[in-house]
């Protein structure tokens, strides 16, 4: 079967793909329900207060982080030595013992959480979703092998784990996003696993085999989307998660090192210091607090706003 | 079921061994031992022969890999390479501390979660509801070791500097006198030291339990037979208690169960906070250390428990609810 030819801009002619002609809801030609699908999951989403909060404080944050050299009037690595503990006008948040500027660090430390928090859950997902994808979609066999690999890595106590292989590999910035990201893919592996079982046997499925599609355009561009918005409710609060990790891992010594500034290794220098400063240790408790509050409440809101019935 | 239990439970062979090679092969990797165990000081070619010979590090890899295996299924764990006793003497003297503070903290996350819950659904939409219902989202996002510092700092700083009454001052570190009746009731001078650490211990788990126990709590509320039950004429509490809680409980026990292996990470970190002399301390202080064999062996002996209490609580569905039956043999 030949697949029609529609010219396009310049003259040339472009394959459209056989299955693109298919009317399956997902499909590039109903263009414009997906529109309105849209502003009808964003019409649900806003009506969610927390949720916004959580949006704004994850965009405020986002700025934050790439804007932190023009927000932020010291360098982090600086000291000084008139410096006192305390919050003051110079230093916001007081500066820690080293006389660094505590202010500074805790905006600094935003680009290692949402770093880590982004990076970790783009790994899981790829790692989850690809294994899922198989066990799913090929069964037999090696879905029994999969699934039986995810069973071992969820018997390990996640910070165990955690701690050991980083203890393993060295501690660094990359070590704990592969680490956060090799440890939560299981759960993307299981929902999409779910999925597919579910969508494969469908109709539209099987139309879209007959006009020619192979196994990797099916998965990606028929089952997918029909299938990603659990995913993306559990992704919001994977990061969450994945943040209060990163911050778990560097006060046990385990996560990044100095001079990061990253929360976790922040409370952990503060420790000494509850006594005389205690902001040392709460400012950065508060930054990731804020920090994972604002995307479980975002992923709630999507939950709400993607799936109605769910509630 | 029993083709199922036996399934499960010989699922725990390869778990484990995988776990013991996972570990093994993690700190084979991991470079130099002999400098973990000299340290930072100088050091004579007879000195580095001498501690390689003891701890057998001029064996081929396999043969030791063997002898681990070997020595671990006999249960010896090993020697530490810092603390100059075994890992098994660390275990017993660990272990005890650990158990404590997880049973009080599953304790205090059964009481508090499920009055928090029963009450919360009783009364929906009240302030308390609304109370339980924004805490229990915080409480979820509080980083464990914020928690901790929080108490600490509440309680323990704050309220000697300004001279709270004593029974409101606590310490804010170690185990104090560590002396108990009947193995886990804390003696006087001893609970103290007990109940800041257990109720951080217990906070995330506590709050995931309340808001079960409301979800399912509310669902069976509408249920039919609590109607039946109140036209019968029987008191709210009889009602709410005997009709609702024994329905409701299913999915919260199931939890409880699987928090119970949860509770080893995060025992973790509010070891770590209190310095409470328990194993999860034990293992972050010898990571940071690069102590091999004591997280070696204290790690193995948590995945174990890990597994075997996973196992107890996918087991325990089908003796709460007899609707689930497992490997296919029900009708």
């Amino acid at each position: 079967m030949t697949a029609p030819r529609i010219p396009a801009a310049g003259g040339q002619s472009a394959e459209v793909p056989a299955d693109v002609l298919i009317r399956d809801p997902q499909a590039a030609d109903s263009l414009a329900p997906e529109l309105s699908q849209r502003t009808e999951i964003w019409r649900r989403f806003r009506k969610n207060k927390l949720a916004v909060a959580g949006l704004a404080i994850i965009v405020i944050e986002v700025f934050a982080a790439v804007l932190a050299p023009v927000i932020t009037f010291i360098d982090y690595k600086s000291i000084a030595f008139e410096g006192k503990l305390a919050p003051s006008a110079a230093h916001w948040f007081g500066t820690d013992a080293l006389g660094r500027d505590v202010y500074t660090r805790v905006v600094y430390g935003s680009r290692i959480s949402l770093q880590v928090g982004l990076a970790s859950v783009t790994l899981a997902l790829v790692m989850g979703l690809a294994a899922g994808a198989v066990a799913g979609f090929y069964g037999g066999k090696l879905d029994g092998f999969l699934m039986r690999i995810t069973d071992v890595f969820l018997a390990f106590p996640y910070i165990l784990a955690a701690i050991v292989l980083i203890t393993v590999i060295g501690r660094s910035l990359w070590t704990v996003i592969i680490v956060l990201g090799a440890l939560g893919w299981m759960p993307f592996a299981r929902l999409f696993r779910g999925s597919i079982l579910q969508i494969k046997e469908l109709e539209y499925i099987e139309a879209a085999r007959a006009a020619g599609c192979g196994d990797w355009r099916i998965i990606t561009r028929h089952i997918l989307p029909n299938a990603i918005q659990p995913i993306i409710v559990y992704a919001t609060i994977f990061v969450g998660t994945a943040v209060l990790s990163e911050a778990a891992l560097s006060f046990l010594g385990v996560g990044v090192t100095e001079p990061t500034p990253a929360w976790g290794l922040m409370i952990a220098q503060g420790r000494a210091y509850l006594f005389t400063a205690p902001g040392l240790l709460f400012f950065p408790g508060a930054a990731i607090f804020i920090t994972v509050m604002a995307f479980v409440f975002m992923g709630d809101g999507l939950r709400d706003a993607l799936d109605p019935r769910l509630r | 079921m029993a083709g199922y239990t036996l399934r499960r439970v010989l699922l725990i062979v390869p778990v484990v061994w995988g776990a013991m090679t996972l570990l093994f092969l993690a700190f084979m990797v991991r470079g130099n031992p002999i400098e973990t165990l000299i340290g930072e000081r100088a050091s004579s070619a007879t000195v580095r022969a001498q501690i390689t010979q003891k701890y057998g590090l001029d064996q081929p890899v396999l043969v030791r890999y063997g002898r681990y295996l070997k020595n671990v299924s006999h249960g010896d764990l090993g020697r530490s390479y810092k603390q100059g006793r075994s890992v098994n003497d660390i275990l017993k003297q660990t272990a005890p501390n650990s158990l404590r503070l997880a049973v009080w903290a599953i304790l205090i996350e059964i009481l508090i979660g499920l009055t928090a819950g029963i009450i919360s659904a009783v009364r929906q939409y009240s302030f308390l509801d609304t109370f339980v219902t924004v805490s229990t989202t915080m409480l979820v996002a509080v980083p464990v070791f914020v928690l901790g510092y929080l108490f600490q700092y509440a309680l323990g700083v704050y309220a000697f500097q300004h001279n709270f009454p004593a029974w409101l001052r606590f310490p804010t570190s170690g185990i104090g006198p560590n002396k108990w009746y009947f193995g886990f009731i804390p003696s006087a001078g001893e609970w103290k030291y007990l109940l800041l650490p257990a109720v951080t211990l217990a906070s995330v788990s506590t709050a995931v339990v309340a808001r079960m126990t409301r979800t399912t709590m509310l669902e069976v509320l509408r249920a039919d037979y609590m109607r039946t039950a109140v036209a019968k004429g029987l008191t709210p509490r009889r009602v709410i208690l005997k009709h609702g809680l024994k329905n409701a409980m299913i999915p919260v026990v199931t939890l409880i169960g699987l928090d119970l292996a949860s509770l080893i990470g995060s025992a973790v970190l509010t070891e770590s906070v209190f310095n409470w002399p328990g194993m999860g301390g034990t293992v972050a202080r010898a990571a940071q250390s690069l102590d091999a064999p004591v997280v070696l062996g204290l790690t193995l002996v948590l995945v174990v428990a890990y597994v075997v209490i996973n196992l107890l609580v996918d087991l325990s569905y089908a003796f709460f609810d007899p609707r689930i039956r497992y490997g296919g043999d029900a009708t």
